[in-house]
């Protein structure tokens, strides 16, 4: 073929895979990016590796009554060979097995041991998750400069409100404003309710504490109000299976309906992105190079900005395996921090105990959250011989069918017995922050490949003195507040965190003032290039203790303001 | 032991397996037949009766009639490893092997009172094994029948919408309903 037409062809070919913004990942941060992108008015690629997901029609399961499942809720023997990290933990459940990632097609490396629960697929883990939304405080944000582990955050809690405001009034928060400085209130619909225990215990706890701790309702992304195109939450509790009525935020219910209405939004699915593309001169990304899980080619496309949103350690593996050519440890890795910082949250502890009486009371509904008690350690003047805190998600429940009867075994009165409810329990469980330690890292294991001959991730990330100070003083405070809440028979346990298992992974690319000690600058650019972002768990410089998926959005929403405004500016 | 019993014992010990998938009764040369890879029809008519000992029909429907034996079938195949396997089909045996002994019946054609009697001692049974056992151990034989029974019956159709109260959109939640003794509780 003559060299002209070849040309001619590669230039329309080029053109075809060209877009104004490319977004890597489909979960809750990608799904933001997209929509806010969208709606700006840009031509918008987003890729998935995973398969296609579709809002109701694929959550095959979402209306199958308990007796319609084969196994009674529990997993085979071969999901448990297959899953083996998914069975490390409650993500271990008949009805979601196929929406996690297969984890010998895509192994990683322990270094020491770490718990990674992937959803490779449309919405990633954003219609698994568990939907507590929380903001951040200055407590938080200033964190680190404080105590002087890690790096100082770029911003405040001035500079991201008004994006928690956007985030919550589109994503649909349920919660009640409880004026905590450190919990900062929000755009929230109608609070759930606390059942009638809950409620006295917290108002005991109240009393007791002098208004310094408080058991509240969850902040969950649940409606109880309708929103556009959206049903407000049924009480099933049944949200990881997919909501039929799109009654909590997720992907598919809420961010890509609305950035697929723009008429602005391109989606490929089975979209692995292997790098991205990097110009020396310009100093920029051009594009991405992305390998089409199903049919193995490789293709390039094209775009002026992109946004990193493929999950904390994907997004890092992203990065790590691009520009190398520059930078051998990857684009970002300047710093020499791109891949270290690990954080997460560190639970499994905790404490319960029953609650006697309230023998005339029960509840109707399945209520999809629980309370929340917000951190009180290290602040207002309470100081520990540990830094920074923790908060506690739990609940008063009656006790149900698999409950142990005094006297009775078996037979008629035992079965009589266990179908009517037992006695209130109340238990809480503890998310404690985790400091950003630089040892605490990933790397490209290129000893180990996937599926699709890529390398893996390196997990070197373990919990260290202050966290398991921190633990005894959270079962402890624990106990304590369960015995001032009225509770008697007192338990608690404490079965050890691996990195990871708090599914809050975080920092690897984290935000800071300075190039030299950072990965992304304050509007989650990466220093070494500016039209790329990255706004998911990555950019976190510290862990706090709130769940972060309300503020990954909050920063997203706020770097895709910044984004479009210096692509105005012919700034990017 | 004659070569039907011989073939019998084995295929229990391999987890109830042996080619064309059916065991040969003790008595006569009729191949019984068999519901999966590891169970014959008489095998889950046992796990009924078992099922209804433990979850028997009062005010509202038992065990049997919710088809808990079935049930146990499918989760003892695809849910138990080989081992537990092996524990839970000479479990089986064991059971009428005391029934035979302390009844002079199998358990099948045993009394609902004698089986109830012969069960309960094997919950204490397993309650103090339970508490003892290496955290690696199998579980006791009987251990795995209550759970299956329970799991099997409250997540039935029967057991969630007659034994329990179902409801698959509640549409609301109260935190402080009223409750009276006697009501069922909610099933999810």
């Amino acid at each position: 073929m003559p060299p002209l037409d070849s040309t001619k062809i590669n230039i329309r070919a080029k053109l075809q895979n060209t877009y104004d913004a490319i977004v890597i990942g489909s979960g809750i941060s990608g799904g933001w990016a997209a929509k806010e992108l969208c709606e700006k008015g840009l031509k918008v690629l987003m890729l998935e590796r995973g398969r296609e997901y579709d809002h109701v029609k694929d959550y095959t399961t979402a209306n199958k009554n308990p007796w319609e499942f084969e196994h009674g809720g529990k997993t085979t023997v071969e999901q448990q060979k297959n899953f083996a990290v998914i069975h490390r933990g409650w993500a271990a459940e008949e009805a979601v097995m196929d929406k996690w990632t297969n984890e010998q097609d895509c192994p990683y490396t322990e270094v020491k041991p770490f718990t990674w629960w992937r959803s490779y697929q449309m919405g990633g883990r954003s219609t698994l998750w568990g939907r507590q939304s929380y903001r951040l405080s200055d407590f938080d944000f200033e964190a680190n400069a404080k105590d002087g582990y890690g790096v100082d955050w770029p911003i405040r809690y001035k500079n991201l409100a008004p994006w928690y405001d956007h985030a919550e009034k589109f994503a649909g928060i349920s919660g009640s404003n409880e004026g905590l400085a450190h919990l900062p209130d929000g755009q929230f619909m109608p609070a759930m309710d606390l059942n009638c225990v809950e409620k006295d215990v917290a108002h005991r706890m109240k009393e007791h504490y002098k208004g310094m701790r408080h058991l509240i309702i969850g902040r969950v992304a649940n409606l109880t109000a309708p929103a556009p195109g959206r049903t407000q939450c049924q009480y099933r509790n049944r949200c990881w299976e997919g909501c039929p009525f799109g009654g909590y935020f997720s992907t598919q219910s809420s961010t890509l309906p609305a950035a697929v209405a723009t008429g602005n939004l391109t989606v490929r699915p089975f979209s692995i992105v292997t790098k991205l593309l990097y110009d020396r001169n310009m100093k920029k990304a051009t594009g991405v190079e992305v390998l089409d899980a199903e049919t193995n080619k490789t293709y390039e496309y094209y775009s002026k900005i992109i946004f990193v949103n493929a999950s904390a350690l994907n997004s890092t593996w992203v990065l790590m395996n691009s520009a190398t050519g520059i930078w051998p440890g990857g684009l970002g890795s300047s710093s020499g921090e791109l891949g270290h910082n690990v954080m997460d949250h560190h639970y499994n502890l905790g404490a319960s105990g029953k609650i006697e009486g309230y023998e005339d009371k029960y509840i109707f509904g399945r209520r999809p959250n629980g309370f929340y008690i917000p951190r009180f350690a290290n602040f207002y003047g309470d100081k520990r011989n540990y830094l920074r805190g923790f908060g506690y998600q739990g609940a008063a429940s009656r006790s149900g069918w698999g409950r142990e009867i005094a006297e009775l075994t078996i037979g008629g009165a035992f079965k009589d017995a266990i179908t009517e409810p037992g006695g209130w329990t109340i238990g809480a469980t503890g998310f404690g922050e985790i400091l950003p330690y630089h040892e605490n890292k990933i790397s490209l294991d290129k000893k180990v490949k996937d599926k699709w001959g890529l390398p893996v991730l390196a997990m070197d990330a373990e919990i260290k003195e202050n966290e398991l100070a921190m633990r005894k003083d959270i079962i402890k405070e624990m106990k304590e507040m369960l015995e001032v809440g009225g509770a008697k028979n007192i338990r608690s346990y404490d079965t050890g965190h691996a990195m990871g298992h708090g599914v809050h992974e975080m920092g690897t690319a984290r935000m800071g003032k300075d190039p030299k000690t950072s990965v992304l600058n304050s509007n989650n650019q990466v220093w070494d290039a500016l039209n790329v972002f990255v706004t998911d768990g990555a950019a976190m410089t510290s862990s706090a203790c709130q769940n972060p998926s309300l503020t990954y959005m909050a920063l997203t929403a706020r770097a895709a303001n910044f984004a479009v405004n210096e692509l105005k500016k012919g700034n990017l | 032991m004659d070569r039907r019993k011989a073939l019998q014992n084995v295929a229990l010990l391999l987890g109830g397996s042996i080619v064309g998938g059916s065991v040969f009764t003790l008595t006569g040369c009729k191949t019984e037949k068999s519901v999966n890879k590891l169970f014959t029809q008489s095998q889950v008519d046992l796990m009924d009766e078992i099922a209804e000992t433990i979850l028997p029909k009062t005010k509202t429907p038992g065990a049997k009639e919710a088809k808990v034996g079935a049930f146990m079938s499918v989760m003892v195949l695809d849910c138990y490893t080989e081992k537990d396997q092996k524990v839970f089909m000479q479990g089986l045996e064991t059971i009428n092997k005391l029934s035979k002994e302390k009844n002079n019946a199998d358990f099948m054609k045993a009394t609902p009172e004698q089986r109830l009697a012969l069960l309960i001692s094997l919950d204490k049974e397993q309650k103090e094994y339970q508490g003892t056992k290496k955290q690696d151990d199998p579980s006791h034989y009987f251990r795995m029948m209550k759970e299956l029974s329970l799991t099997g019956f409250f997540t039935s159709e029967l057991g969630a919408t007659k034994a329990l109260r179902y409801e698959a959109v509640p549409g609301r939640f109260d935190g402080c309903a009223p409750y009276k003794i006697g009501d069922r509780a909610w099933a999810t």
